[in-house]
């Protein structure tokens, strides 16, 4: 059936301009709702956010609220840094300027729960505060041995999922692991390492170093890839691995208290050193090492005097994100950093909101009694 | 249209669309940033936190005009409902667009982050190292960034079916050029939202 006449072309328009105009609204609010979810990654599950790393430490290493995601057991310092004025080649940076610049920080096993014993064969840490003169702040987290396991953050998800224990064994599932390592040479290499290495009998006698490279810049706008390590003034001696058992059944904490104990005879000095990459050094992966006879500037000492428990030290409600640097230090191309500095926030944030529990010093007491931080 | 379009304050104008940029922006880079781990979420940060600080500083500007100059009225045909929505949700973006730069100041100094904007500039502590404060402040901080971009989105679709449906004055009284018929000032009764 027809109607009796056609409506005019601006009859019809009339009619039809209220519904476009709702449907055009409704395009372009969905248009920036779609855009906005796609920012979001929300559209992206495959994507890796600090969250996505925190969730598979969690799965990893099992829930431990009011702790780190890892190097969960640890206990504060505070010293200071003595720069010899050797740095200001490299870098603007105050704290390389000469005289010194108070430091806090934090020695801790990353061993994946806050109450392990110390005997174990997990990388030992430090990180560093060093708040300058002038209120900028570089923080770094180091570990003992010089790489890192993975190059990737995509890799390190992987690894930490091929290694979680399996709820009917509570251990790895030896397949999965097996694959993994055959698929990474890297994270091979890095387990020689670690066997190779000695381990340090303290954590007052060990290397620490910052694993990725960054840049110094210097005051004339120079940019230098760098690495740097802690290199103790403290004799090595290395622990007899096999010993562990024996070591943790007369003092689950010995690593710690043997801390204590030497700060409690005096300070404790490492030799901040800078390593100069050369061409072709790669900056952008954290499994491959400099060759040994790489340039070193030895800038100053770190001098560690004090340690307190994380209850009432000044290092449990910070992150040692890598990427709080002050001008004159930079980030490297290193993937690494950003994953780290991302997935440190999201610990930060979860632990925060979580009661906290006591650390495993507080709990079993410690001889000697940590030293009162300083206010 | 056939009475004259009021349009907002050149001031007002100005602030609203720099502003509107710089904000919508920074909901993107926000979601975006905690949502990867790659060199992107360095730069983000990186672009974040100054961005932040300078849509502090506008809005205070921003609040000083709105202080000082009445916006044009609202159609005096809008159903009331509409009137108090106008009313309520510029309020809310106004005070969101405050809030939310001082809880990312606030948070990043209770959680210890010292809050550098660029190369060797930073900010003091906003409140000291706690928490407690931390968690709460992260939380509000994704939470009021989201009911910011769901008012603007409210925002958006108003001044759109102002604009499609209505074909009213509101629209034209905040575009950044001028059109024709336009008086500048208060007076009149074919203007704006209270914005």
């Amino acid at each position: 059936m027809h109607p009796p006449s056609r409506p005019s072309l601006q009859e019809r328009f009339r009619r039809y301009r209220q519904p476009a105009g709702f449907a055009l609204i409704a395009l372009v609010i969905g248009v920036i709702v779609a855009a906005f979810a796609a920012s979001a990654g929300w559209l992206t599950p495959s994507r890796l956010s600090g969250a996505d790393v925190a969730d598979t430490l969690e799965q990893h290493n099992g829930a431990h609220p009011g702790f780190r995601r890892a190097h969960q057991k640890g206990v504060c310092v505070i010293g200071h840094f003595d720069s010899n004025g050797q740095g200001q080649a490299l870098s603007k940076a105050g704290v390389f300027a000469p005289g010194r610049t108070p430091v806090f920080g934090r020695f801790a096993l990353a061993v994946g729960t806050p109450y392990s014993p110390d005997g174990v064969p997990a990388p030992r840490s430090l990180a560093l505060n060093f708040t300058q003169a002038d209120g900028e702040v570089w923080r770094m987290a180091m570990n003992h041995v010089p790489l890192f396991p993975v190059a990737t953050v995509r890799d390190f998800v992987a690894l930490q999922q091929a290694t979680a224990p399996v709820p009917d064994t509570g251990k790895p599932d030896p397949a999965r692991v097996a694959a993994f390592m055959a698929a990474h040479p890297e994270t091979r290499a890095f387990g020689a390492l670690m066997k190779s290495t000695p381990t340090p009998s303290s954590f007052a006698n060990g290397n620490y170093y910052s694993i990725n490279a960054f840049r110094f810049v210097d005051a004339g706008g120079r940019s230098r890839t760098v690495r740097w390590s802690l290199a103790p003034e403290a004799a090595f001696v290395a622990l007899d691995r096999s010993r562990f058992d024996a070591l943790n059944a007369q003092d689950p904490n010995f690593l710690f208290n043997d801390l204590l104990t030497r700060l409690h005879a005096g300070p404790q000095r490492w030799h901040l050193l800078i390593t100069l990459a050369e061409p072709g050094d790669r900056s952008d992966n954290a499994t491959v090492q400099w060759p040994a006879d790489r340039t070193r500037v030895d800038v100053g000492t770190l001098v560690i005097e004090q340690a307190a428990l994380e209850e009432n030290g000044p290092c449990r409600n910070v992150t040692f994100d890598p990427l709080v640097l002050p001008a004159g230090i930079a980030a490297s191309d290193d993937p690494l950093l950003s994953a780290r500095s991302a997935a440190y926030a999201v610990s930060l944030r979860r632990r925060s909101g979580e009661p906290p529990r006591p650390s495993a010093l507080a709990r079993d007491g410690v001889a000697p009694a940590p030293m009162e931080p300083r206010p | 249209m056939s009475t004259p379009v009021v349009k907002f304050n050149v001031y007002a104008r100005l602030l609203h669309w720099s502003m509107a940029v710089m904000i919508i922006a920074m909901l993107f880079i926000g979601v975006g940033m905690v949502s990867t781990t790659t060199e992107a979420y360095a730069q983000l940060v990186a672009i974040h936190k100054p961005l932040g600080a300078a849509i502090l500083l506008l809005v205070l500007i921003r609040l000083g005009v709105r202080f000082s100059h009445k916006p044009p009225p609202l159609p005096g045909d809008l159903p009331a409902w509409q009137r108090h929505a106008a009313t309520l949700s510029h309020w809310l973006l106004y005070a969101l667009m405050l809030l939310m730069p001082l809880i990312g100041w606030a948070m990043l100094s209770a959680g210890g982050y010292p809050v550098t904007l660029l190369d060797g500039l930073q900010l003091p502590a906003l409140v000291p190292i706690d928490p407690a404060l931390f968690a709460f402040l992260r939380g509000a901080h994704r939470y009021l960034a989201l009911l910011l971009f769901a008012t603007f989105l409210l925002h958006l679709a108003a001044a759109l079916f102002h604009a499609l449906i209505r074909r009213d004055n509101v629209l034209p009284s905040m575009l950044p050029w001028s059109s024709r018929g336009a008086r500048n000032g208060s007076q009149g009764d074919a203007g704006m939202p209270p914005e």
